[in-house]
C-alpha cells in the first residue's frame, strides 16, 4: 500500500507543473527559430533528417540514463561501453562471414551478441554498485575505463573495420528509410515510447522514482531497492546495445575515440529535459528533446561562419545553460 | 613506503641476476622508448612501429636492451621518465612527448642525468635538449596537400576543410596550405574541426553538404575525417562532384589510392614509423662511430596509385 505513495504524488503533481514539462519542448522550438535565422537550409528536410538521425545514438542512450537516473544512480560507462560492443559485433561478424557467409543471419549474429553484451554490462555495473555497496559514480568511472582499454586492446590501437561485403547488407539499418523516416529515428521512437511506458505505467517505474526520492524510505515499503537498482542499469545497458546496433552500420568501425563523452551528452540529455540529476523525478519526453537540441547545437554552429570555430565549446555551454533555465522559469514559484 | 622501496628494490635486483643471458658488461645498453598510448589511428601506428623496431634491434644487436612504455597523459609520461632512470637505468631516451610544454623540463632532468636523448614528432619548448631530433613535416604535408589542390582544380573553384584537433601541428599544416591557396582563385568556404575522427568527419561533412550546393574539393587532412567525409559524401549521392585529400598514410586509404579511387585519388604521408626512424638511428650511435647527432626531417610525399605500393604495410593497424 505504502509504495503507491510516490505514483499518487505524481499524479497529484501532473496538472500543477504541466508547464515545467512543456519547458525542454519551448527551448527546442526556440533553438530551431535560432537556427532557421541563422541559415535557412537548416530547416530543410534533408538537414533536419540529418539531425535528427544523428542525435538517436545519444537519444536511445539518454532513455536508459532516464532511468538510472531517476533511480538516483549515475553511469559513467556508457560512452566506453558503445565502443567496446561495437569492437567485439564487428570482430564476431566478420569471424562469422567465414563460416556463416555473407548474410543477414550474419549481422542478426552480430546483433544479438550487441544485446548479449549490453545486458551483461549493464548487469555487471548494477551488481557491483548495489552488492559491493560502491557510489555509481565510481564503479562506472572504473568500468568507463575498462571498456575503454578493452576496445584500444581488441584494435590492437587501430580501428576495427567491418568487412567490406557485410557492410553493404548492414549499411541499410542506418542510411535507409522506412515510410520517408530513416531506420534509425524508428529505433529512437520506439524506444522512447517503450521507455516512457515503463517508466510511468508500470510498478517498476513507480519503483524506481521512489527509490530516486528517498531510498530508505523504499526499502521500508518493502520495495527491493538492490533489485530495481540493478535493473536500471540493465535497461540502461539494453539501451546502448540498441545504439550500437544502429552506430555500426554508420561507417563501419570502431576504433578508442568511438563514443568519446557520450556518457556526458546523454546524462545533459536527460537534466536538459527536466529530469532532477539527484534522482525521484523523470521526464522521458523530455530527454527525447534534450537528446534532439544538443545534436541541433553543433549542426547550426556548422551551418554559419558568424560565430568563430574556437567559441563553438563556449556557445554550446551557453545554450545548455540557457535551455535549462527556460525549463525552471517555466515551474512556477 | 620506505619498506616496500626496499622490498621492491631487493626484487629488481634479484631479478637483475636470474634474468639469463644479460651480461652486465660495460657494452651493454639500455634504450627506454616513452611513447603516447594507442589512442587514435595514428598513435596506434606509432605504438606498432615501435615494438616491431624495438624486437628486430634487439635480435640484431644482443647487447641492447629495449624498454618501451605507453603513456596514456602527460603526466603519466613524466612518471615513466622518472621509472626508466630510476628503475631501468637507461642509457639513452627515444621520447615521442604527449605534450611539448609539460614534458621539457622532465625531458632536460633525464638529459642532465648523462642520458642521450632523442625527440621525435613534437619538439621541446626548449632548445638544446636532445641530441637527435626526428620529425614530420607539418608545413610540408600542408603545402603538398595545397599544391596537389591547386593542380587538380586547375586554380579556380570551391573546397571546404576539415582540420584536426586545435594543436601547433594543425595550425602548422593549415597556415601552409592557405599560404598555397590564396594565390590562387580556390575558394575556401569555410572550415571546421574535425578532432581526427571519423564520426566528426561525418557530421561536420554531412552539414557542409546541406549548406553549400556545390563543392569541388575537400582537405580532409587525414585519413579517418577522410573516411567519415566520405560516408556523408555517398549518403548524400554526390561522391561525382568532389574529390578528398586524405592525409597520414592509414593502410586502407592508401589501399584506396592503389585501386586508383575517383574519390581519393591521392593522399599525402605523415608517417607513424618515424618512432622506427627514431629508434633505428638512436641504436647505431651505440653499435657505430659514425656522426649521427643532428635533426632528421622525414618527408611528407604525394602518394598516387604509382608509388602507392611502397607506403602500403597490411600489418600495421594503421
Amino acid at each position: 500500500m505504502s509504495s503507491k505513495a510516490p505514483a499518487e504524488t505524481q499524479g497529484a503533481s501532473r496538472f500543477t507543473l504541466d508547464f515545467r514539462t512543456l519547458g525542454p519542448f519551448v527551448a527546442l522550438a526556440l533553438l530551431m527559430i535560432l537556427g532557421t535565422m541563422i541559415n535557412a537550409t537548416f530547416i530543410s528536410s534533408a538537414n533536419l533528417t540529418n539531425v535528427l538521425t544523428r542525435s538517436a545514438f545519444i537519444g536511445i542512450i539518454a532513455v536508459g540514463a532516464t532511468f538510472v537516473i531517476s533511480a538516483g544512480g549515475i553511469d559513467l560507462s556508457v560512452g566506453s561501453m558503445a565502443a567496446f560492443i561495437s569492437g567485439v559485433m564487428i570482430i564476431a561478424m566478420n569471424h562469422f562471414v567465414n563460416t556463416v557467409g555473407v548474410n543477414w543471419t550474419t549481422v542478426m549474429i552480430g546483433m544479438g551478441l550487441s544485446v548479449a553484451l549490453g545486458l551483461a554490462a549493464g548487469l555487471a555495473n548494477g551488481l557491483v554498485t548495489t552488492k559491493g555497496r560502491i557510489d555509481s559514480f565510481i564503479v562506472t568511472l572504473g568500468t568507463m575505463g575498462i571498456y575503454r582499454s578493452l576496445v584500444t586492446y581488441l584494435a590492437d590501437g587501430g580501428t576495427l573495420s567491418l568487412s567490406f561485403q557485410l557492410r553493404g547488407i548492414y549499411r541499410p539499418v542506418y542510411y535507409g528509410s522506412f515510410l520517408g523516416i530513416p531506420i534509425p529515428l524508428w529505433a529512437f521512437f520506439v524506444v522512447a515510447v517503450i521507455g516512457w511506458i515503463v517508466l510511468n505505467k508500470t510498478r517498476f517505474g513507480r519503483y524506481c522514482l521512489a527509490i530516486g526520492s528517498n531510498a530508505d524510505v523504499a526499502a521500508y515499503s518493502a520495495i527491493n531497492v538492490d533489485r530495481i537498482r540493478t535493473l536500471t542499469y540493465v535497461v540502461q545497458g539494453l539501451c546502448v546495445a540498441v545504439a550500437t546496433i544502429i552506430y555500426v552500420p554508420r561507417l563501419g568501425s570502431a576504433s578508442a575515440s568511438t563514443g568519446v563523452l557520450w556518457e556526458l551528452e546523454a546524462i545533459a540529455a536527460v537534466i536538459i529535459g527536466g529530469t532532477a540529476l539527484k534522482g525521484g523525478t523523470s521526464r522521458l519526453w523530455g530527454t527525447v528533446a534534450g537528446a534532439i537540441m544538443l545534436s541541433m547545437i553543433g549542426n547550426i554552429l556548422n551551418l554559419t561562419d558568424a560565430i568563430s570555430q574556437y567559441l563553438n565549446g563556449a556557445v554550446q555551454g551557453v545554450i545548455i545553460i540557457v535551455a535549462v533555465l527556460v525549463q525552471r522559469s517555466g515551474k512556477g514559484r | 613506503m620506505k619498506r616496500v622501496l626496499g622490498i621492491l628494490l631487493v626484487l629488481v635486483l634479484a631479478a637483475a641476476l636470474f634474468v639469463p643471458g644479460q651480461v652486465l658488461a660495460q657494452d651493454q645498453v639500455t634504450i627506454g622508448v616513452s611513447i603516447p598510448a594507442a589512442t587514435h589511428g595514428w598513435t596506434g601506428g606509432v605504438n606498432y612501429w615501435a615494438r616491431v623496431t624495438a624486437d628486430r634491434l634487439q635480435e640484431q644487436h644482443p647487447n641492447i636492451n629495449i624498454v618501451l612504455l605507453t603513456a596514456g597523459s602527460a603526466g603519466e609520461q613524466a612518471n615513466d621518465l622518472e621509472d626508466l632512470v630510476a628503475i631501468h637505468n637507461i642509457d639513452a631516451l627515444v621520447i615521442l612527448p604527449f605534450e611539448s610544454d609539460p614534458l621539457t623540463d622532465p625531458v632536460d632532468f633525464v638529459k642532465q642525468s648523462g642520458v642521450f636523448v632523442t625527440v621525435v614528432d613534437r619538439g621541446l619548448a626548449r632548445e638544446g635538449i636532445e641530441d637527435i631530433y626526428v620529425a614530420g613535416d607539418n608545413p610540408a604535408m600542408g603545402r603538398v596537400s595545397g599544391e596537389y589542390m591547386v593542380e587538380a582544380l586547375g586554380g579556380e573553384g570551391k573546397i571546404v576543410i576539415l582540420r584536426g584537433i586545435p594543436t601547433v601541428i594543425d595550425n602548422q599544416r593549415f597556415d601552409a596550405f592557405m599560404e598555397v591557396v590564396d594565390e590562387t582563385d580556390i575558394e575556401v568556404l569555410d572550415w571546421a574541426y574535425a578532432y581526427w575522427n571519423r564520426d566528426d568527419g561525418f557530421e561536420v561533412m554531412q552539414d557542409f553538404l546541406a549548406r553549400f550546393p556545390e563543392i569541388d574539393a575537400v582537405w580532409a587532412q587525414d585519413d579517418d575525417i577522410a573516411l567519415g567525409v566520405i560516408e556523408a559524401v555517398k549518403q548524400a549521392g554526390r561522391e561525382d562532384e568532389l574529390f578528398i585529400i586524405p592525409g597520414a598514410g592509414m593502410k586502407e586509404v592508401i589501399a584506396r589510392v592503389m585501386e586508383g579511387d575517383r574519390l581519393t585519388p591521392v593522399n599525402v604521408l605523415y608517417p607513424p614509423a618515424m618512432i622506427a626512424t627514431a629508434m633505428e638511428v638512436t641504436a647505431l650511435v651505440f653499435v657505430s662511430d659514425a656522426p649521427f647527432m643532428g635533426t632528421y626531417i622525414i618527408d611528407s610525399p604525394l602518394i598516387t596509385p604509382e608509388n602507392a605500393e611502397r607506403f602500403y604495410f597490411p600489418d600495421s593497424p594503421f
